[in-house]
Parts: structure tokens; C-alpha cells; sequence
């Protein structure tokens, strides 16, 4: 016992060494569950503070490009109204009322790693949860993952685990887009039955099957084509159309009808 | 407090700021993540305990993980580090004699010897990282990709701001 204390005493650099590999280890690989949750809510609340003074900093600097993007979205809002206010009677109307909307400002966000993460500032005092959607004014962004009181915290579409449900516009077929790590504009289009031609341009939108999203919010074009040279699935790179490396202000969508439609499907799936 | 402790405070939290603020929102063509803090366990005191020094290596780690959300990945990076500078400090400059509290510092190690000793301990940081982000070896070219080009752009951040600093003091 004595001759090991000393051993260890006399390689206490390496031993010490060990002992801290194996602690940040641990911490490491308890943190990549996929639904990984907000244990460190508190430290969320000291990091989340400070991102929170800091983007208020920056956030002042990006107002022009803010204010040209809320005009735009305006604009966009109001090409829909006259459809709504016409034909209130109709069944054409776009909106579905089952999705409540609610806008959040994003605190901290990173593109550059292999999965990343966003934080906003709305949390469960705001009634938020987990897997709700998240959505900029040009497109999909991410999902909620876990929430703290203050913040939620939100799984980008730029993150090896995500895969999101989607269909082609132009003839509803449906694909899966993921995204493969490398570029944040860029992601893949995957499972494209192979007899459907794709061209640059061609909108991909979110197929409201995950009753996550609803249907048919953009989330970005077609930029390359490539057709699978067996008979097999194609894929194709899409560009995004959120820019992930700008985001400021994101929409919370919240499906309220989720819960019933989940309890029904566990019913009959056991 | 010493003016020893005072500076190395000042240096944690000016680096610690400077790089979750600032750099860790920088993307450069999509693969370079410089990550300039380890500045901070490089300019650490030769003589330091190796003991405080793990210690120090894995307390800013886990303060840059806090802000990454990243919980633990900094940390043993930057423990790696810290266990390899004694050895790199011996095998690099044997001839040298540092005195108590005298820092590896640019104007001590010369230019060229302050370069081989940042390029190498940040390529030893910089693989961990980046290996244990993706945590697999599918994609091994670009990861490698990543870390040869990101130890590039920190080795020349930390160069830049070591003469800034060195230049500062004359």
C-alpha cells in the first residue's frame, strides 16, 4: 500500500493527467445523447446572461439588415392577407390554425462545428417545449431539443443527427434532407426515387409529416443534381435558405394538436 | 497578489472573452475553427507546478466548454496540452535556463523558437478537438483537413498577438 502511494506520488503529473482525461471524457460522451438534456440549465443561465449583453451589443449592428428583412416579410404578409380576408369562407385558406406561432430572439448560435446548437430567449415561463419547430422569415432553422425557464435550446438543421422530413414542391414527392457536416449554406437531399429529375431552383419544403413543421415552409433550392448512376435513391445538394451564420430573430412553431395525434399513434403502435 | 497573478487573470479572461465572442463565431470557408485561448497555458510560468498546471488547463477547457455547450470536449484538449508542454519545453530548448515565474516568452524563445514550440502543442490540441468532435474516423481526410488548416490560422493568431504584446512592453 505504502509503495503504491508513493509510486503514485512520484508520477503524480501523469496520474493527475489520467484522472482529468477521464473526468472531461465522461463529461464529454454523457453529453452526446441525442436528446441531450439540460442538465446544465444553471449553467445555461450564467452563459446564457452573458451571450444575452453581448448580442445586444451586436444585435444593434445588424439593424439595417433587420429592419430590410422585417419589411420584406411585411410585404410577404401582406400579399396574404386579401387571400385570407377574401375567402374566409373557403377551404383554400393557407393557414392552419392547428400551428401557433411566437417569435423568440437567438441569444448564441455556431455554425462551425460538427453539430451545432442554437439558444433563444424563450423558455418554459413562455410555455415552450421540446420538439417544437423553429423557423427564420426565410426558412426552416431547427427543433427544439430542451428548455430551461429563461431559454430553449435548439438543435440546428447543421447537426450530424438531424433529418428532416421534406418534399419536393413541384411534385410532392418526399425526401429527407441531412446534412453532411461541411459547408453551413449547403446540405443533401437524400432518398429521391430515382426516376424524378431535379433541376437548380427547385424548392424542397417540409412535408408536415413529422407534425413538427407544417407543411410546405421553404427550407431551401436545389443547387447540384445528382443522379444516382444504378437504379437506386439520387440525392442532391440543396442550399439552405435560412442563412445560419445571420440568424437573429427565429418563429417558434408549436403544433397544437401534436399531443393528440401522438397518444393516438402509441396507442395503436404497442 | 503578484503582478505575475494579476497578468495571467487579466490574460484568462481577455482570452476567454476574445474567443467565445468573437472567434467561435468566425467560420472560415467552413473548415477552420481557430482557437486562440490556449495562448493562455503556452505563456504559463516554465517552473509552474505540473500539478496546477493540468489543474489550470482543465478549469479554462471546461470555461470555453460552458460557453460552447460542448461540455468536457475543451477540457481534454486542452489537458493534453498542457501534458505534453513540459516535454516539448525540454526537448525544444534544453539550453535554456528560465528563472522562477519567467513565462516561454516570445523574446526568450526567439521568434523562430516561439513558432516550433506554438505550432506543435496547438497541432497535439487541435487533433484531440477535432477528433473527438466528429468522434469517428469516417471523414478522416477532412477532419485532417480541418486540423491542419485551423492549426495554421491559430499558430498565426497567437504568433500575431505574441508580438503584438512582446512589442507593447519594450
Amino acid at each position: 500500500m505504502r509503495n503504491l502511494i508513493v509510486f503514485l506520488w512520484k508520477h503524480q503529473f501523469f496520474v493527475f493527467f489520467v484522472i482529468l482525461e477521464a473526468v472531461s471524457l465522461t463529461l464529454l460522451f454523457n453529453s452526446y445523447s441525442y436528446h441531450r438534456s439540460l442538465a446544465n440549465s444553471t449553467v445555461n443561465y450564467i452563459t446564457g446572461s452573458v451571450y444575452a449583453s453581448y448580442s445586444e451589443v451586436t444585435e444593434f449592428f445588424g439593424l439595417k439588415n433587420e429592419n430590410e428583412k422585417l419589411a420584406e416579410e411585411n410585404a410577404l404578409l401582406r400579399n396574404h392577407l386579401p387571400v385570407v380576408v377574401g375567402q374566409s369562407d373557403s377551404v383554400l385558406i393557407e393557414h392552419d390554425s392547428n400551428y401557433d406561432y411566437r417569435a423568440a430572439k437567438v441569444v448564441s448560435n455556431s455554425v462551425n462545428r460538427q453539430n451545432n446548437y442554437i439558444l433563444i430567449n424563450k423558455g418554459e415561463n413562455d410555455s415552450m417545449a421540446a420538439e417544437m419547430g423553429v423557423i427564420s422569415s426565410k426558412g426552416v432553422v431547427g427543433i427544439v431539443i430542451g428548455t430551461s425557464s429563461n431559454y430553449a435550446y435548439v438543435m440546428s438543421l447543421l447537426h450530424q443527427n438531424s433529418r428532416l422530413s421534406a418534399r419536393i414542391k413541384k411534385n410532392n414527392h418526399l425526401v429527407n434532407v441531412l446534412w453532411d457536416g461541411h459547408d453551413y449554406e449547403e446540405g443533401l437531399v437524400v432518398d429521391i426515387p430515382s426516376h424524378i429529375e431535379l433541376y437548380p431552383g427547385d424548392s424542397i419544403v417540409t412535408s408536415g409529416n413529422s407534425l413538427i413543421f407544417p407543411e410546405g415552409i421553404m427550407i431551401g433550392t436545389i443547387r447540384e443534381y445528382m443522379q444516382s448512376s444504378n437504379r437506386d435513391l439520387s440525392e442532391a445538394i440543396i442550399e439552405f435558405s435560412a442563412d445560419f451564420n445571420k440568424l437573429q430573430y427565429v418563429y417558434i412553431i408549436e403544433n397544437k394538436m401534436k399531443p393528440e395525434a401522438d397518444t393516438l399513434m402509441s396507442a395503436f403502435e404497442n | 497578489m503578484s503582478n505575475l497573478h494579476i497578468r495571467n487573470i487579466v490574460r484568462w479572461v481577455a482570452l476567454v472573452l476574445f474567443q467565445v465572442l468573437v472567434l467561435n463565431h468566425m467560420n472560415l470557408g467552413g473548415y477552420i475553427n481557430p482557437y486562440v485561448y490556449v495562448l493562455f497555458i503556452l505563456l504559463l510560468p516554465v517552473q509552474i507546478n505540473k500539478s496546477g498546471l493540468l489543474l489550470l488547463a482543465f478549469l479554462l477547457g471546461l470555461t470555453i466548454d460552458f460557453f460552447g455547450n460542448t461540455l468536457g470536449l475543451h477540457a481534454a484538449a486542452t489537458v493534453l496540452l498542457a501534458y505534453a508542454r513540459p516535454g516539448i519545453l525540454r526537448l525544444f530548448f534544453k539550453n535554456l535556463e528560465f528563472s522562477t515565474d519567467e513565462e516561454p516568452s516570445i523574446s526568450k524563445l526567439k521568434p523562430g523558437g516561439f513558432l516550433k514550440y506554438t505550432l506543435v502543442l496547438v497541432f497535439i490540441h487541435h487533433m484531440a478537438l477535432f477528433f473527438l468532435e466528429v468522434f469517428s474516423f469516417q471523414g478522416f481526410l477532412s477532419t485532417l483537413s480541418r486540423i491542419g488548416l485551423s492549426t495554421l490560422v491559430t499558430t498565426l493568431m497567437i504568433m500575431t498577438l505574441a508580438l503584438l504584446f512582446a512589442s507593447r512592453k519594450k
